[in-house]
């Protein structure tokens, strides 16, 4: 069969078709051009750029000081283990609050869901800084939290909510939260509660039908919004640097200040680099751990 | 039906009791309120008399508002904002939609990777392309333009054009292109006549996106705005960390309204191309 189609002449114009197709290619891709240089002389090229200057030292030579300093230098790993235990608390939070809810949601009916689904959207529509306004009008010394709770003599002392990790960490899971319910819903939704009707037929209890066959199904919908939502806490600079008040210092607080206060642009861009390595390395990871699915493949039902 | 009635009916197929599900309903319902009630509390607050923050607020006015619009530095940084915000529609929609129609047909080998280099800008922390730009805009001489800042909100709205256009693509027939160019019309007629009508509320959903990733980006315009091109985030930004404002308050709820508008006016169309 090969064979007979190997001693087939070419038709004629073979030659002019293959060069057509090929010019037709090559004006496809040249619409892609526009975009792809925004992006190469905007992202691409200044990052590049940025991880060149992070291996000069501050006289200009090669060096690996900026990266030696870091691993030197104390306030460094404060900084790094404060954004890994901002980013883990944050992303257990997200886990703990985040579940029962979307199990609620994915149980009930249909257009009921929807409804609900509104208030797990609604974060996501409003603008950051609202919220982070929000949280500060609710949180401070003065605030509402502090005036309904003195006002019901719930304590007599007004809470420091806000300005340390307790507000941080509030603020930090109302931005993340969405990120973890839209995987973990679509997943529990697809989920054939046949499997459920099963367990209970063999004789589990529905909290054992749970535990042994809905949480393992619901689980790469938990891992990929838990992922998303770790690697976006990584870089999180706006909310932490608010509600924070300058306790919490989180790699991106670090990055800003190294530039806005000491023009140090080879000690940033050496913090930048190591953030960016971190980012890419847990995507990676997360995408071996779930295999073929993908990081975002998971967010659709397909 | 009462209440314990509806309460002792099985709401699962194991048979679990609405009265036994009462707690995860508590949960839910508590977790639903921690979502919206930052949202929920920034509109009727915006428009108490007092400078003090208080709920409900004892007496009503408008005078927030109205800080809001006599200011000359707030109206500028509104104005800045909404051109940026309009200039990045005008770029990032055509090349979105470009890219990611030239990407959809071409049928290349490498159009899965190149895709994924379109797409780092939604990866790479933002933090790190705010220095990036802020470096290459040092050199360029390109700090504290309109033009600098719309360039770079650009970048960070073309992937995000690219995915909404990418996926009305997938459900689209592109023999109906060819249909059209043996018929005569060329290949840039066939598409303005044939694909994009089909695909054009995807598109304006691409655009009306670029236009709120653009007007709500604070960390960029944070690096590369300033002086007389500062935007309205860059400004809400500062004076956030320095004390509460209640005219933020003002500001926020008009942005509310803005941006819930669009994305209602997005998801009334974005279901149009899907049939």
């Amino acid at each position: 069969m090969t064979a007979l189609a190997a001693e087939r002449p070419e038709p004629l114009n073979a030659r002019a078709l293959r060069r057509a197709a090929r010019h037709e290619r090559l004006g496809l891709l040249a619409l892609v051009a526009p975009a792809l240089v925004l992006i190469a002389v905007t992202m691409l090229a200044p990052v590049l750029w940025l991880f060149y200057l992070s291996l000069l030292s501050d006289g200009g030579q090669w060096s690996l000081e900026h990266y030696q300093r870091m691993w030197e230098q104390p306030s460094y790993w404060r900084t790094f283990a404060t954004t890994f235990q901002v980013s883990l608390m944050t992303t257990g939070i997200c886990m703990l609050i985040g579940y029962p809810l979307a199990y609620c949601l994915s149980e009930l009916p249909k257009r009921a869901a929807n409804l609900c689904m509104i208030a797990v959207m609604l974060p996501l529509w409003t603008s950051l800084l609202v919220r982070t306004y929000a949280w500060l009008v609710l949180l401070q010394r003065k605030g509402l939290i502090n005036g309904w709770g003195i006002s019901l003599g719930w304590w007599d002392e007004p809470l420091a909510l806000v300005h340390n990790l307790t507000g941080t960490l509030i603020g930090t899971v109302h931005v993340m939260l969405p990120f973890l319910i839209l995987p973990l819903y679509s997943c529990m939704r697809a989920i054939d509660r046949d499997y459920l009707k099963a367990a209970a037929n063999l004789g589990a209890s529905p909290a054992r039908a749970f535990w042994l066959v809905f949480l393992p199904l619901s689980l790469p919908g938990l891992v990929s919004g838990a992922v998303i939502v770790f690697v976006l806490c990584l870089g999180f600079y706006i909310t932490p640097a608010v509600l924070g008040g300058g306790k919490v210092i989180m790699v991106s607080s670090r990055i800003a200040n190294d530039i806005e206060v000491f023009f140090n642009w080879g000690a940033a861009s050496a913090l930048g680099v190591v953030l960016l390595v971190l980012t890419v390395a847990m995507m990676v990871a997360a995408q071996r751990l779930m295999g073929a699915r993908g990081l975002l493949g998971g967010q659709e039902t397909r | 039906m009462s209440f314990f009635d509806w309460l002792r009916r099985p709401v699962t197929q194991t048979q679990v009791t609405r009265r036994a599900r009462l707690w995860l309903y508590a949960v839910a319902a508590l977790v639903m309120l921690f979502l919206v009630i930052p949202t929920l509390i920034v509109i009727p607050m915006s428009f108490s008399a007092s400078q003090y923050l208080e709920f409900p607020p004892r007496q009503w006015s408008t005078r927030w508002y109205e800080s809001y619009f006599a200011s000359a530095a707030w109206m500028q940084a509104t104005a800045t904002s909404l051109k940026a915000a309009a200039l990045t529609t005008l770029v990032a929609t055509p090349l979105g939609t470009m890219a990611a129609y030239g990407l959809h047909a071409s049928r290349w080998r490498f159009a899965g990777p190149m895709q994924m280099l379109l797409l780092t800008p939604m990866v790479v922390p933002v933090i790190l392309i705010g220095i990036g730009v802020f470096y290459a805009y040092v050199k360029l001489k390109m700090v504290n333009t309109l033009l600098g800042l719309a360039l770079a909100h650009s970048m960070l709205a073309v992937p995000v054009v690219m995915m909404v256009v990418a996926s009305a693509l997938k459900s689209f027939d592109l023999n109906q292109e060819l249909v059209a160019r043996s018929l005569g019309a060329s290949r840039a007629r066939a598409f303005l006549l044939v694909t994009l009508p089909q695909i054009r509320f995807s598109v304006v959903t691409g655009g009306v996106l670029a236009f709120l990733t653009s007007f709500d980006e604070v960390i960029v315009a944070l690096f590369v705005s300033g002086g007389d091109h500062s935007t309205l985030t860059r400004n809400m930004f500062n004076a956030l960390r320095d004390q509460v404002d209640p005219t933020i308050g003002a500001i926020s709820t008009l942005i509310i309204a803005v941006t819930s508008l669009l994305l209602i006016f997005t998801q009334f169309i974005g279901k149009r191309d899907a049939h």
